[in-house]
């Protein structure tokens, strides 16, 4: 019920503060500002109800279901486990900054805009908590709209193209995703007799032979599209520059996690034997993904689009963990998800305040910043090293939590992996030394942090530190839901009464000859 | 005939009542009110009686047959038909032309399409067609001192009677193969023979013309665009939805009980059309800056998605059909209610300027519209988007992945157009505030409460659409038995 009532909440909050707009901006902003952290608390209160340290029959803290059509075998079925709530502490920790970051920065249609945000982030904990396909898609798709009129009506100049193609590619991806959502069911269905959307109705369906693959493409497609994964990413630069501040946090922070969300729990639990199929060629997009994305991501003279190349570049080594099926790199997936969240968050805000002072997004227009605004300059260092993987902070954590998993899998990927945190410190330091060090080109007069933007700041970097430096919670809050994920990748150990590790020691045989090909090589030079 | 046949008829009977009785009143006196009051009363009586129907399986031989099927489609019609008479309210009262024939031919329409859905013969489908066709001629060229109305109306009625002669020659080869022209023995005489004659394929290829004019599928197409355009907004809307939707009406029963769906070649034909459809529909709209053009090519797409569910030939395709022509009804009803309620007294709100920065100029009807379109392009929240999980369901249920990938891509084509009129809905203008119309505020009031309707449906169809479908369900249990 709880569940249900958080994104009610948000959806109510949401028409309020469009209505409220209309009498007195302030209102909608306050409205907006307070349901989003009413949710926050609430999620809080979750997690210090169900401590991690309790041993329990089952992972699932809460579940919540009634039938919703059930001619069609759909239910309104929400759950909530670990990985759910940590991902639902993040949606309403980056929707309170992203509220607050907009504080100054929207003057126009202020109501419309708050309802926009508000039904986003209701859209996206729709996504993290629902158990039921048809309304997994169903939430997948609302979350699109009010994104699609954050960038379309409040984004910088080239706002129109960047929301056509955000929402074509990301409608285009789902739809696919929805033809393999009806093929599993009806397969589901011809096998026992039930039609049901229910997930763990579906879990453990067995597919005839060559139609397994087909279906998880489809779940691929939309996933790879929205994680976004090199062919696919395209749209990212232009939805996240073109974004107004709080569209572009809450896309890198959080419409991005969705993807990296429906691997982890969609693609891997239904379709065990596809996704080892292709595990070795995921890995290798993500190899390329990191690489191409760091390599990008140096050339931008777009802050914002800088900022966004690195996303492709992190989310590279989401893929290369997912695919590697073993406990250590999804922990250091969902510490990814998390971190990256909050450090390309940051960034994003940073360069908001930025363009609120200058005006431009042009970093060649940018130098010497120091001086002028060291506060900034402080909290700017720090959101850089956390986009590096500086020991200490967050990111550091993921990506080695991430490469140790992947390396059990694939050596010689996970290698070139590594390469990729080499890329991205000479990225990250190009920002600082662009924007804050060398010459001052701009007689422009700037001012240091206000006490607002210190608050949205600050948070921020408590928030890395925490997870830099003591990670287990999260770790510990995760790890049920990673070992269910993982369950169908274990049994077959069992059977033959060997130690689980000898399967995860037989994914790279086939890996690595796949790899020795010369396609595979060639794509990544 | 027998006297209890009268109780099952007693919509088509109402209809015809009204018919006269506005004839009669506009004899005595012209008065736009009372006109429209009685076809609205009519209407009501009718959906009324209808409504005692239900559960009902009667056959009138040889014309007629009142099943679940004929019930869902009259209910159907008959309300679309409604809503269209609420529509055409306000629009009319702001021209000059005489208003009250236009009531008249509605109703004749409407009970032509009436007659469509519930026919088992060549006969009474003829009937029924030309009846709708007649209407149409003079409905579609009814503003006739405007631009582009009499180019439209007579573009319409030499292509109807073109498709009308092919239909009839069709039909007069198929009955001189089998020697019948109701359906349940056609599919008696097809039960009997192995393969099928030349002759009889010919006729049904001819039939299809015919059928396929109606239902302005792809090649049978060229005539949507422009009639869409110059045809006044209601009327606009109906031939969009009551027209199309008695066609598809008929089709569905004929196939099912001649029992059609058995012939690979009939099926590769309609295949065909589909994806025709499909693709020239949506790839046609890219381009147009009109709106009524642009959604008389998205209707063609439209009624491509509704064949895919068509082709599934069991009982989900069936319901997929129903329950996306509810949505579509709905939808499209709401669409051109819009265009109407925007029109001006010189001329109809048709073109993209029109809408550029509506929404900060007239927020609720921008919002409608907005709705209204997302459900044409299938987002979810709206009736449109379960309409489009329905037919992809159908689809999948039989394995067609041909159709079923061509449906996605064009999705996503569609897709393209409708954000474009959303975004310039959304476009900042530097225009200031104009309210172009000066109306009596209970004549807004009920285009605004007609408008509200519509969409409220819309978006309860596309929340909740567990009753739709256990009513859709219900009513067809007496059809498919039949089946």
């Amino acid at each position: 019920m709880i569940l249900a009532l958080l994104i009610v909440l948000l959806m109510v909050g949401g028409i309020l503060a469009w209505v409220a707009g209309r009498f007195n901006a302030n209102f909608s902003r306050w409205i907006a500002l307070l349901t989003t952290l009413a949710s926050f608390l609430l999620t809080i209160s979750l997690w210090l109800n169900n401590p991690t340290t309790t041993v329990k029959a089952t992972n699932w803290m809460m579940r919540y279901e009634v039938p919703w059509v059930p001619q069609w075998g759909v239910s309104f079925s929400l759950a909530l486990d670990g990985l759910s709530l940590l991902m639902l502490l993040l949606t309403f920790f980056l929707g309170l900054l992203a509220i607050l970051v907009s504080w100054r920065e929207i003057k126009t249609k202020v109501g419309f805009f708050h309802f926009n945000i508000l039904w986003v982030l209701a859209g996206i904990s729709g996504v993290f908590l629902t158990m039921d396909l048809f309304l997994f898609y169903f939430f997948w798709e609302v979350m699109l709209i009010p994104m699609y009129f954050l960038i379309g009506i409040w984004g910088h100049a080239n706002r129109m193209y960047a929301a056509y193609k955000f929402f074509i590619f990301t409608q285009a991806s789902g739809l696919l995703m929805l033809l393999s959502i009806l093929g599993l069911y009806f397969i589901h269905g011809a096998n026992t007799g039930t039609y049901t959307f229910n997930y763990f109705d579906l879990l453990g369906t067995t597919f005839p032979p060559n139609i397994g693959p087909w279906l998880m493409a489809g779940f691929l497609m939309a996933f790879l599209v929205k994680l976004p994964v090199v062919p696919f990413h395209s749209w990212l630069p232009d939805a996240h520059s073109e974004a107004p501040t709080a569209g572009s946090v809450i896309l890198a922070g959080l419409l991005l996690k969705t993807g990296a969300y429906g691997l982890l729990r969609f693609v891997i639990p239904l379709f065990p034997d596809a996704a080892q199929s292709f595990a070795p060629w995921a890995m290798l997009l993500g190899v390329v993904g990191i690489l191409y994305g760091a390599i990008l991501a140096f050339s931008q003279t777009d802050l914002k689009r800088l900022i966004a190349y690195t996303s492709v570049s992190h989310m590279g080594f989401v893929i290369l963990g997912v695919f590697s099926f073993n406990e250590w790199a999804f922990q250091g997936v969902v510490m990814q998800m998390i971190t990256h969240g909050i450090s390309t968050g940051a960034l994003f805000i940073m360069a908001g305040f930025l363009y609120e002072r200058l005006h431009t997004r042009d970093i060649r227009q940018m130098g010497g910043f120091w001086p002028a605004i060291p506060k900034m300059g402080v909290f700017a260092l720090v959101f850089a090293m956390a986009s590096l993987g500086l020991p200490g902070l967050g990111n550091f954590i993921a990506e080695f939590l991430t490469l140790v998993g992947s390396w059990q899998a694939n050596n010689l990927l996970t290698i070139f992996a590594t390469i990729g945190l080499v890329a991205a410190t000479v990225y990250s330091l190009r920002i600082l030394q662009k924007v804050f060090l060398g010459k001052n080109k701009t007689e422009h007069p700037l001012t240091d942090f206000s006490f607002r933007e210190v608050l949205i700041a600050l948070p921020l970097v408590l928030a890395i530190l925490w997870l830099g430096l003591y990670p287990q919670p999260v770790l510990d809050r995760a790890k049920p839901s990673v070992d269910e994920q993982l369950e169908a990748y274990k049994k077959p150990t069992i059977k033959p009464e060997t130690p689980a590790q000898v399967t995860m020691q037989t994914l790279p045989a086939d890996t690595v000859s796949l790899l020795n090909t010369k396609g595979g090589i060639h794509a990544l030079k | 005939m027998r006297l209890s046949d009268l109780y099952f008829l007693m919509p088509l009977l109402i209809l015809v009542g009204a018919a006269t009785l506005n004839m009669l009143v506009v004899a005595v006196k012209r008065n736009h009110k009372i006109i429209f009051g009685i076809t609205i009363v009519a209407h009501l009586v009718a959906v009324f009686t209808l409504l005692q129907l239900n559960g009902s399986s009667y056959q009138i031989p040889p014309f007629f047959v009142m099943d679940g099927w004929g019930i869902f489609n009259l209910g159907l019609i008959l309300l679309t038909s409604l809503f269209v008479t609420l529509l055409s309210y306000a629009y009319f009262e702001q021209r000059e032309e005489r208003k009250e024939e236009y009531y008249l031919l509605l109703i004749l329409a409407t009970l032509g399409a009436c007659v469509l859905v519930i026919s088992q013969h060549f006969m009474a489908l003829f009937l029924g067609l030309e009846v709708l066709s007649v209407a149409l001629y003079s409905l579609i060229a009814y503003l006739r001192t405007r631009e582009r109305s009499d180019e439209a109306g007579i573009k319409y009625l030499i292509l109807a009677a073109l498709s009308s002669a092919f239909l009839l020659f069709g039909m007069a080869l198929v009955y001189a193969v089998t020697g019948t022209m109701s359906f349940p023995e056609i599919g008696v005489y097809l039960k009997s023979v192995t393969e099928l004659p030349l002759l009889l394929l010919t006729g049904f290829g001819l039939m299809i013309v015919g059928i396929g004019f109606k239902l302005g599928i792809v090649p049978f197409h060229m005539w949507a665009p422009d009639v869409y355009e110059g045809a006044p907004a209601p009327v606009t809307a109906f031939i969009a939805t009551v027209s199309k939707g008695g066609m598809m009406g008929l089709l569905i029963r004929f196939f099912s009980q001649a029992d059609a769906y058995r012939y690979a070649n009939l099926m590769l034909i309609f295949t065909i059309i589909a994806i025709a459809s499909m693709l020239a529909g949506n790839l046609l709209a890219l381009r147009q800056h009109n709106i009524k053009r642009l959604l008389a090519y998205s209707s063609i797409a439209h009624l491509g998605y509704i064949l895919v569910a068509f082709l599934a030939g069991n009982r989900l395709g069936v319901e997929a059909v129903s329950f996306y022509l509810v949505a579509y009804f709905i939808t499209s009803m709401g669409a051109f209610g819009v265009v109407a309620l925007l029109s001006d007294t010189e001329r109809d709100a048709d073109q993209l300027e029109d809408y550029r920065g509506l929404f900060w100029r007239r927020p609720a009807t921008a919002a409608i519209f907005t709705a209204m379109l997302l459900s044409l392009a299938g987002i979810p929240l709206t009736a449109g988007f379960v309409g489009k999980f329905y037919i992809l369901a159908s689809g999948v249920n039989t394995q067609q992945w041909l159709l079923v990938l061509m449906l996605v891509l064009n999705s996503v084509i569609g897709l393209y157009y409708y954000i474009k009129v959303i975004a310039a809905m959304f476009a900042q203008t530097e225009a200031t505030t104009e309210r172009r119309k000066v109306l009596h505020p209970a004549l807004s009031f009920a285009s605004g409460a007609t408008m509200a309707i519509l969409a409220l449906l819309m978006v309860w169809i596309g929340v909740y659409p567990t009753s739709l479908v256990q009513l859709i369900r219900g009513l067809l249990a007496t059809f498919m038995t039949t089946f």
